[in-house]
């Protein structure tokens, strides 16, 4: 690791006020993958503003038809939350099976989805479910805030503050590990909102990260049933491929786990 | 056996500090005025290296030395060696190229050092290798073995034409061409063995001390075998004369094979450390363990097999293309022809052998000896072999097993091994018993009504262990002996110090070896230390690998304890006033047998050391050592079964039951020998369904962090149901075959038959990725 600033900011504001004053921040929120781009020496921000201890970005809410996620919120706590698992067990679930037990202790729904990783399972549900993304400045719907590999909507300084997930009639998801780092090689995450909207996200498959699968989408609307999937081909065009998984084998899995991720949400 | 003899299940004496967080790794020790190493490595697969600026490094807070490949050599520290010579079969050694411990003027592999920055801290250190500008000319680069040998491909070696090293054979190839010119059937297969990094929880360390006033170095490394490095680094690298250098190898966290050699870093630590006049410490971070540790395996293989028309093998063919990578590592040349070529029998009679092994150097990290080395190799084309037959010749895999098992011993297979002893039928009979062989149809077609595909896999393989005879091993090109030596010293009060020069780093010895002592003198294990890992408090030893630490060291142990027992009871019985003959040791006294006369350890070990009362002309203290170099390899063998179930959705590897049936002689500690085999088993299936060191084609690692390379979790394994079948091995006084490797060496098969059999597919390389599989199953 580089030599670097830390600061512990104590409010929202105080970040932003930080960042301001710094050349080249960044912004720390459980640290899953900053720490450990940091420790390659791959990142090398002048200060890093640790947002972990602000109190108002901590918390879950329920408020009739609609589940707020304050950004800072630990993965364990979304798991393990009465009203996650009451609203949308889906997303209990995507919590429970996301990293390992030490990343759950650490990582954050906010992190998670500023970072936007290609292969993060949390990106696919908030896709999926039409959440909205809360910043210090304005709301942001899911459609529009991931714009491709590690890239979001986000201006610079800009701090996500909470998601609001509408609560769906139905959700699932499922994924396939990926063998070495254990991040979704492929996930699939399926709603059904309570309107009738079907909604179907996949993560980890794509080369512009988080996607909408349109076909799958149709079928379920049509029929909501692991089954309406058959007869739905997912192109490769466009699929990542690793040395763990072809683009092909990705089509494949998007097609599988949309189906399992819809035997799930029963 | 007593409580904490022979066959007990004692607890780890040395777990409690590891548990505790107490271990002492070389990266705990801290020396006065310590300065760090990091090295400057190439980012490329081959490149000459032009020029080296390092001006701005030099300026860089808290550097102390720049050091360069030109001036390793100027210094005349010699190059790397290969310490088994082998012949090609038109008669020529063995064509190697240069090694420097730093390379002055060509890189050959990504990650080899071409610089090192010696500095006040390890990150200081790392900040100014940024700093220093190398000035490289790229080279063509190739890392495949079949395209390494085609004509026009990039040449890494002026000493080693078109990239071979060697061209070896072993066999009759006249008898096993006649073999298959009389065969009912041929069964043919081609398979690779996939490229392994080891990856110990450790990664290698290395803290260099000179001491100028006694020109004298000490040298803290992570070894398998410390005495080994020092003969190495005296007689070949010209560090210092075996006197003038002390090697100390503390607690290791993990060998598998990659701590057996003697590694560029610790030899640039040792110069760098006279050359700045204060210590030098380096510890390998997991990318630099991925590049720079030797690998394992990396085969490809073309095999046949006859048959004659009652399903009895009559010949095998064998041609092995054997990836060396960059430069030829301590023992890599020994480890495709003599662990390899001469396990070729397996557990079968077949009266013809031919393998013919082309070792090929390509620009990726150095191959060498890993967990089984070659053995598995040997183990998985067998096996692999045997279950494609079966399903050929239409007949069960156990069956064919069984009609061509090796059931008199000694027998002496084609290529040169003796299998001393063995019970084959029984190992196999437990394993089926334990798995219900007889029930898998009713099983399989279960799960398939459930949408999964569930196969079964046989693997019954055989490993040469106990490494080894040494006159044996030197008329094959072995470089050294491979004996091993042991001191039992009785101290004045009684207790026991048993110094050994085997290593351990993960064995348990401090369990098993004082298991002996309990064993013969009935005394506590608390009673006993074992002393190892230091060349300045341990005479002399070859080391632990090959599975030899019990079958050698400990025998060698046997051998001094025996000559202890013998002064001891004569002192005793010249105190008891009885005859020698007559004194028995039982529960930690010399005992007059048939009388109630009897004398404590602790009393016969004061009167040695007072040596007040001694029998007429006997030398006072109570200190015996051996040297015991063993006749023949011992053979541990057994039968693994494993049935699993291939998801057809994903090509995804599920296990339902993991049985090991095992022969490894007699067991000194069956938990211990049980925790050998599990870890054992966990690295076969890794490499059968997740490990693969991967290199593009121009030779630029793919896998050189665990966000890519798929080491084996918890999760990825089953619970494992192990058994044993005994044989005593004739060969040591013990009966003892040896644990060590028996699972990486077996497991592979065992997995990889299973799932072809699952997805009725025969050809399946690995690992078996789930991708792999999927396509696999779809493949038209």
């Amino acid at each position: 690791m580089y030599q670097t600033t830390y600061h512990r900011a104590s409010s929202v504001d105080e970040a932003v006020s930080l960042f301001g004053k710094s050349s080249e921040a960044k912004f720390l929120a459980g640290g899953q993958t900053l720490l450990p781009v940091m420790k390659q020496r791959l990142a090398s921000p002048s200060d890093v503003i640790d947002l972990g201890k602000i109190k108002e970005l901590q918390g879950v809410e329920l408020a009739g038809d609609t589940l707020t996620i304050k950004a800072g919120t630990i993965y364990y706590d979304i798991m393990t939350n009465a009203d996650v698992k009451k609203a949308i067990p889906a997303i209990a679930h995507l919590t429970s099976v996301l990293g390992d037990p030490a990343v759950r202790y650490r990582g954050t729904i906010g992190g998670s989805i500023a970072n936007n990783d290609p292969a993060a399972d949390f990106p696919a549900a908030l896709l999926a479910l039409g959440a909205t993304v809360k910043t210090n400045k304005r709301s942001i719907v899911a459609d529009d805030f991931f714009k491709g590999l590690f890239t979001t909507a986000l201006e610079d300084g800009e701090i996500i503050t909470a998601v609001s997930f509408p609560v769906p009639a139905k959700a699932g998801y499922e994924k396939m590990r990926h063998p070495a780092s254990r991040f979704a090689l492929t996930g699939v995450f399926v709603a059904q909102a309570k309107s009738g909207e079907v909604r179907v996200a996949a993560t980890g498959a794509s080369q512009s990260g988080v996607m909408r699968v349109p076909a799958i989408e149709a079928a379920l609307k049509a029929n909501w049933s692991p089954s309406a999937i058959d007869g739905v081909t997912i192109s490769a065009n466009g699929l990542l491929a690793d040395i763990h998984g072809s683009a092909e084998y990705r089509a494949n899995l998007v097609k599988v786990m949309a189906q399992r991720a819809v035997k799930a949400a029963g | 056996m007593g409580v904490e003899g022979i066959g007990a299940r004692v607890v780890r004496k040395e777990d409690k500090r590891f548990i505790t967080g107490k271990g002492r790794y070389v990266d705990d020790i801290k020396l006065t005025g310590m300065t760090h190493a990091h090295f400057v490595r190439s980012p490329h697969a081959h490149a000459k290296v032009k020029g080296i600026d390092s001006s701005a490094a030099l300026k860089m807070p808290g550097v102390v030395a720049v050091l360069t490949g030109q001036q390793i050599v100027d210094d005349k520290v010699g190059n790397l060696i290969c310490g088994w010579a082998i012949t090609s079969k038109d008669g020529s050694p063995m064509k190697m190229g240069a090694w420097p411990a730093m390379a002055p003027e060509t890189v050959r592999f990504v990650g080899q050092a071409v610089a090192v920055v010696i500095a006040e801290s390890k990150n200081l250190a790392r900040d100014a290798a940024e700093a220093v500008v190398v000035n490289y000319e790229e080279l063509p680069a190739v890392a495949d073995v079949h395209a390494a040998i085609k004509s026009g491909a990039p040449q890494l070696h002026p000493e080693a034409p078109g990239n071979q090293v060697y061209d070896w054979v072993i066999g009759d190839e006249g008898a096993t061409d006649a073999a298959f010119a009389k065969a009912a059937n041929v069964v043919k297969l081609d398979v690779t063995n996939n490229r392994l990094a080891p990856n110990a929880m450790e990664p290698r360390a290395a803290i260099a001390d000179y001491d100028a006033a006694e020109e004298h170095f000490t040298l803290y490394t992570t070894s398998q075998n410390p005495h080994v490095a020092r003969l190495v680094l005296s007689a070949f690298y010209n560090i210092a004369p075996e006197h003038k250098l002390r090697v100390i190898a503390p607690d290791v966290g993990g060998g598998f094979g990659s701590k057996i050699f003697i590694y560029p870093e610790e030899m640039v630590a040792l110069w760098a450390s006279k050359k700045v006049g204060r210590p030098v410490k380096w510890t390998g971070d997991r990318t630099e363990a991925f590049l720079t540790d030797a690998h394992g395996r990396d085969h490809v293989t073309h095999a046949e097999m006859a048959f004659d028309a009652n399903n009895k093998i009559t010949g095998l063919k064998v041609k092995t293309y054997a990836n060396f990578g960059a430069y030829m590592s301590l023992f890599s040349s020994s480890v495709p022809t003599y662990l390899y070529a001469t396990l070729l029998s397996g557990q079968y009679n077949i009266p013809a052998i031919h393998a013919e092994v082309v070792g090929v150097y390509t620009n990726t990290t150095p191959v060498d000896a890993y967990r089984g080395a070659g053995r598995p190799e040997a183990s998985y084309l067998i096996e692999r072999l045997m279950e494609t037959a079966a399903r050929q010749l239409k007949v069960d895999p156990a069956q064919l097993r069984r009609t061509n098992f090796i059931t008199q011993f000694p027998h002496q297979t084609p290529v040169i091994m003796a299998y001393d002893t063995g019970d084959f039928n029984a190992s196999l009979d437990a394993a089926m018993k334990a798995i219900d062989y007889a029930g898998f149809a009713g099983r399989k077609a279960k799960a398939k009504a459930d949408g999964k595909l569930r196969g079964i896999g046989v693997s019954c393989y055989i490993e040469a262990c106990g490494i080894a005879p040494s006159k044996a091993v030197g008329s094959l090109g072995a470089g050294v002996g491979l004996w091993e030596s042991a001191e039992v010293r009785v101290n004045p009060v009684g207790t026991i110090e048993i110094l050994t020069g085997s290593h351990s780093h993960g064995q348990g010895h401090e369990t098993t070896f004082c298991q002996l002592v309990a064993e013969r003198l009935g005394v506590p294990i608390s009673q006993v230390s074992i002393v190892h890992g230091d060349t300045d408090k341990v005479q002399f030893g070859m080391g632990t690998y090959g599975s030899r630490s019990a079958a050698v060291g400990l025998t060698a142990i046997l051998k001094a304890m025996e000559k202890m027992e013998s002064k001891a009871k004569k002192i005793a019985a010249h105190a008891l006033e009885a005859s020698e003959a007559d004194i028995v040791i039982e529960n930690g006294e010399f005992k007059v047998t048939g009388t109630d006369k009897a004398i404590a350890l602790p009393m016969v070990a004061l009167a040695a050391y007072t040596a007040h009362n001694l029998p007429d002309g006997m030398e006072p203290g109570l200190k015996e050592s051996a040297f015991y170099d063993p006749t023949n390899f011992t053979f541990p063998a057994g039968t693994y079964i494993c049935e699993l179930e291939v998801d057809p959705g994903t090509g995804k590897t599920s296990f339902v039951n993991f049985v090991a049936a095992d022969d490894f002689g007699r067991l000194i500690n069956p938990m211990i020998v049980e925790g050998q085999v599990h870890g054992g088993l966990v690295q076969g299936i890794g490499q059968a369904l997740l490990e693969h060191a991967i290199y593009d084609a121009n030779g630029q690692p793919v896998t050189a962090s665990f966000m890519d390379y798929a080491m084996p979790r918890a999760d990825d394994v089953p619970s494992f149901n192990l058994s044993h079948t005994t044989t005593l091995c004739p060969g040591n006084p013990l009966g003892i075959k040896g644990c060590g490797e028996a699972g990486a060496i077996g497991a592979s098969a065992a997995v990889i038959n299973a799932i072809t059999d699952a997805i009725g597919k025969n050809n399946l390389e690995m690992p078996a990725t789930p991708d792999r599989v999927w396509r696999t199953i779809h493949a038209a």
